[in-house]
């Protein structure tokens, strides 16, 4: 079968539409949908098609428009909330997290709150301490929240119709990175379930649990380590609440080293639950512990100055030679692999 | 002008105050173990407006929203209950007197968070739109204090920019817990911000029930009919006892029994009860008293929630 090969924005962008011509229930709003830029093409000519009252900008109130969706959701609609920066949901938190995650069990099961929270994380080029934050592990904090954050084509429209069709609220993240790269999409509808992590590649020495761009990040990590006779297996959680620790618990059981590259702060991270979760599980069926590491954003604020930026994310190089040394301690071994291409490339101003 | 029976808001009136002073009197045998904000004093606001409303009417309220809940239709039953953390409650025992919900009759729930449910109200009205219900609207229940919240700005900008179906009842009691309006507003023109924003608002004053009423049936008309978009009114009222508990608070040093006295003088429940004849109005009590009674029975023979309960509904 040819393989039909969009970008991640496009698959999103065609989850949408497909959903909203599926279900006229569905809609959705945000600063920009409607602008020129079109969230970087993901809701690109979908005004055109569904008009105004389905897909409309919004003032510059992402508290009281969280609320709008909670409130269009308690009637019964499908909201999608989009946001162009993670870091603007910060001001959406009360309604998220004391509403949207609370209301179906406050009031004793009587209410569903069916609505996505989209939005976009990562570096680009220079976005500096509030355009670059990935704030997931916040939600993953939160019983009532799934947190969504697909790193393929295929996985991004997969999960985003799952999520418009999930009836709990989602949040749902896109790294800047991910937007323009390429893979198989079918052009149906399809679902991806939540809770299911991918192994992206097989190996047997050491596993690499990515999360969001670190997983193609890790990947070229994993090519790197080839070199150095380290077979890598990558292993893509897709969805953090729920999260599949199975599918981890497998792999590390089997490489008795994992790394997790995580696309944030590692400390009280995705990658911290995780390690959590396997020292618990390791202990409690009394097994040799494995070695594990996390590696993150750097523990500082993300300046936008270029060499600092630089420093300031994990790259191929750094999760190879942390993988690395995990395996073999400090004899000295270096990676190339500094910038990736699509950073390299990446021109502003937005 | 079409007149309300007075009967019917007596009822209301009478059975809101009675609730709430039971409530009191129970709570300090522990049965309640839970938070409770009472109405008592500031019925009128949430009955007037509520015998104006329809029952595909939505409401959202505060954390004192036991008068919202029951003169919107919610069950009383379920709503002590609830307040015992039985299974049978509102909420199954799971949202507690600050979150009643009853969505059969248009009650959509409370926060205890000031301002959460404004725009929730506004989102609700922004639904109403999209699905071209004519005889729908929402309502959006909020104290002095929600005023002060980022949120009810936005709430009111988006409102008005979208001519919503929605009222906007601002119920104010002079304080956001103890802290007065004057120390938190640098003027006292609540309507007048609501106005800024693009919509008609008045204050009625005097906590008057037949006014309130009577204003809130005209501005439906007008959303419905499509003459409006969202319409704003603020509520003088005042509340008699503590900001949260059974008692009152008068020697703490805040506020003061003189300050009260009017509010008292001006009490709605003997307003409405002395135009009623006096049998009717008996009448209308003895029934309500059965009906409290038969509430708080039902409660306390109500089971509490099974353990495995504590994990359900967490998702859909």
């Amino acid at each position: 079968m040819k393989e039909r090969i969009l970008t991640y924005a496009e698959a999103i962008r065609e989850a949408q539409e497909q959903e909203m011509a599926r279900d006229s229930s569905v809609f959705m709003f945000g600063m920009g949908v409607d602008d020129h830029i079109a969230m970087w093409g993901t809701t690109a000519g979908l005004q055109k098609r569904f008009g105004a009252s389905r897909i409309f900008d919004t003032p510059l109130s992402e508290d009281a428009m969280t609320g709008v969706a909670i409130g269009a959701a308690l009637a019964g609609l499908r909201p999608i909330h989009a946001h162009i920066r993670m870091d603007f949901l910060l001001l959406a938190m009360n309604q998220i997290v004391n509403i949207a995650a609370k209301a179906r069990y406050m009031y004793g099961g009587s209410v569903n709150i069916p609505a996505v929270f989209r939005s976009v994380i990562g570096r680009s080029w220079g976005q500096g301490a509030q355009h670059s934050q990935a704030l997931y592990s916040f939600f993953m904090h939160v019983p009532g929240l799934k947190v969504v954050i697909p790193s393929t084509p295929y996985d991004a429209k997969g999960t985003l119709i799952q999520s418009i069709r999930d009836n709990n609220p989602v949040v749902f993240i896109e790294h800047r990175m991910l937007h323009t790269m390429k893979g198989h999409v079918p052009a149906k509808p399809y679902t991806v379930p939540f809770g299911r992590a991918r192994v992206l590649k097989q190996g047997s020495d050491v596993t690499i649990v990515g999360i969001s761009y670190m997983v193609p990040e890790s990947l070229r990590a994993a090519h790197l380590l080839e070199d150095a006779g380290i077979r890598v297996e990558v292993i893509d959680p897709v969805t953090l609440a729920p999260l599949d620790m199975d599918t981890i618990l497998r792999s590390v059981k089997k490489t008795k080293h994992l790394l997790i590259a995580d696309n944030a702060w590692p400390t009280c991270g995705a990658g911290a639950e995780i390690i959590a979760r396997i020292v618990e599980y390791f202990q409690k069926e009394k097994l040799a512990l494995p070695k594990l590491e996390r590696l993150g954003f750097a523990a500082t604020t993300c300046p936008p100055s270029r060499p600092l930026e630089d420093r300031f994310y994990p790259n191929p190089r750094t999760i190879a030679e942390a993988a690395h040394r995990l395996l073999h301690g400090r004899r000295p071994w270096t990676a190339k692999g500094e910038i990736s291409k699509e950073i390299a490339e990446f021109r502003g101003p937005f | 002008m079409k007149s309300i029976s007075h009967e019917t808001l007596y009822r209301s009136l009478y059975r809101i105050r009675r609730v709430e002073e039971e409530i009191a009197r129970v709570y300090p045998t522990d049965k309640i173990q839970s938070p409770v904000h009472l109405s008592i004093g500031q019925e009128a606001v949430s009955v007037g407006v509520a015998e104006a409303l329809k029952p595909q009417d939505a409401v959202f309220g505060t954390y004192r929203s036991h008068a919202l809940y029951l003169a919107k239709g919610g069950d009383l039953k379920k709503m002590i209950a609830e307040l015992y953390g039985k299974h049978t409650g509102s909420n199954k025992g799971k949202g507690g007197s600050m979150h009643l919900i009853d969505v059969r009759v248009g009650v959509m729930g409370a926060s205890a968070i000031v301002g959460t449910t404004i725009p929730q109200a506004v989102g609700f009205a922004l639904a109403i739109r999209y699905r071209g219900d004519r005889d729908r609207i929402a309502v959006s229940f909020f104290g002095d204090g929600g005023v002060d919240e980022g949120v009810w700005h936005e709430s009111m900008n988006f409102a008005a920019l979208r001519k919503l179906p929605v009222i906007f009842i601002c119920e104010n009691n002079f304080y956001a817990i103890h802290s007065h309006e004057r120390a938190r507003h640098a003027r006292a023109n609540i309507v007048e911000r609501a106005r800024a924003y693009g919509m008609p608002a008045e204050r009625i004053e005097g906590n008057d029930v037949l006014k309130i009423y009577e204003r809130a049936r005209r501005a439906r008309q007008a959303i419905t009919a499509g003459k409006s978009g969202p319409i704003f009114f603020e509520c003088m009222t005042y509340r008699w006892r503590q900001h949260v508990g059974p008692g009152d608070d008068y020697d703490q040093g805040y506020r003061t029994k003189k300050e009260l006295e009017p509010w008292v003088k001006n009490d709605q429940l003997p307003r409405i009860g002395n135009l009623l004849a006096p049998k009717k109005r008996a009448a209308i009590e003895r029934a309500v008293e059965r009906e409290i009674k038969a509430a708080f029975a039902y409660a306390e023979k109500s089971p509490f929630p099974k353990v495995e309960e504590l994990f359900t509904d967490v998702f859909a």
